[in-house]
């Protein structure tokens, strides 16, 4: 049985007058079982109350899947002790997600764009890419283990 | 994830992705279509009409499922692929690797 979830959600006036929103945080242990359901969390609080397009659902679903394992696999390489934090600002305009892992942290400028004829019957490498593709932002920390992906609302 | 197995007239194996197709699940399909090739199937469809969303980590399982069916000589159609599922396949350029059809029924007469 995955470890259970620890979320939290409050509202929160946001500093840089970009008005008020809902401040949504999530603790997750280091197992990839416990991603669905992350997901399906993390999605509900950020769609509640806006309306919002399949697409719009499916791209957070799929971004927050990515981050979470990158987090959980590479980052934390699957260790039970070490835990992943979510943090999920919900602007009235866009959706903030930042997830964090204990791991040593990645260069991400040193990952290659995996659609190169020859790469295609690689099994990983798509992940970061995918993500890039799918928000509006991304920036990481200096560290290299915390990513923030911006989505803005349809 | 649920994963149902069938077989069209023809003798086409159709597995059938219900949910989603994740890094925490993906190991079950690789399995079940690697338990398939064992059994001597050669052409093979993963349809998904009833699927959420996929990761890279699914889609990467599709890409090795896609080899190993190759190398024994099979052949691998996919199917059901709405247009935000459909996009993950376009951006990744992966849709010139599969073989891609509207439905599954468009799948199987393509064999």
């Amino acid at each position: 049985m995955p470890s259970p979830l620890r979320l939290c959600v409050r509202r929160s006036q946001v500093a840089d007058a970009r008005g008020s929103g809902t401040l949504v945080t999530l603790r997750l242990p280091s197992e990839v079982e416990c991603i669905e359901e992350a997901v399906e969390l993390v999605t509900r609080h950020c769609l509640a109350g806006h309306d919002t397009t399949r697409t719009t659902r499916f791209r957070l679903q799929v971004v927050l899947s990515e981050a979470l394992s990158n987090a959980i696999v590479r980052g934390n390489r699957e260790d039970r002790e070490k835990w992943v934090d979510v943090r999920a600002e919900l602007g009235p305009d866009a959706i903030r997600l930042e997830v964090t892992d204990e791991g040593p942290g990645f260069d991400p400028g040193a990952v290659p764009e995996p659609i190169q004829p020859e790469q295609l019957d690689e099994a990983n490498g798509r992940g970061l890419y995918l993500i890039r593709k799918l928000v509006d932002a991304v920036e990481f920390n200096e560290r290299g283990n915390s990513i923030c992906m911006t989505l803005r609302r349809p | 994830m649920a994963l149902h197995q069938t077989k069209d007239a023809s003798g086409v194996a159709v597995v059938q992705v219900e949910g989603q197709l994740i890094v925490g699940n993906r190991q079950e399909l690789k399995d079940l279509v690697q338990a398939a090739l064992d059994r001597g199937e050669r052409r093979m469809l993963i349809d998904f009409s009833r699927t959420g969303y996929i990761d890279s980590s699914g889609l990467g399982a599709l890409v090795s499922l896609s080899k190993r069916i190759r190398e024994a000589g099979g052949e691998l159609r996919l199917s059901g692929l709405n247009e935000d599922l459909r996009s993950l396949f376009e951006l990744t350029k992966l849709d010139t690797l599969f073989a891609i059809a509207e439905t599954p029924q468009q799948a199987l007469a393509s064999f």
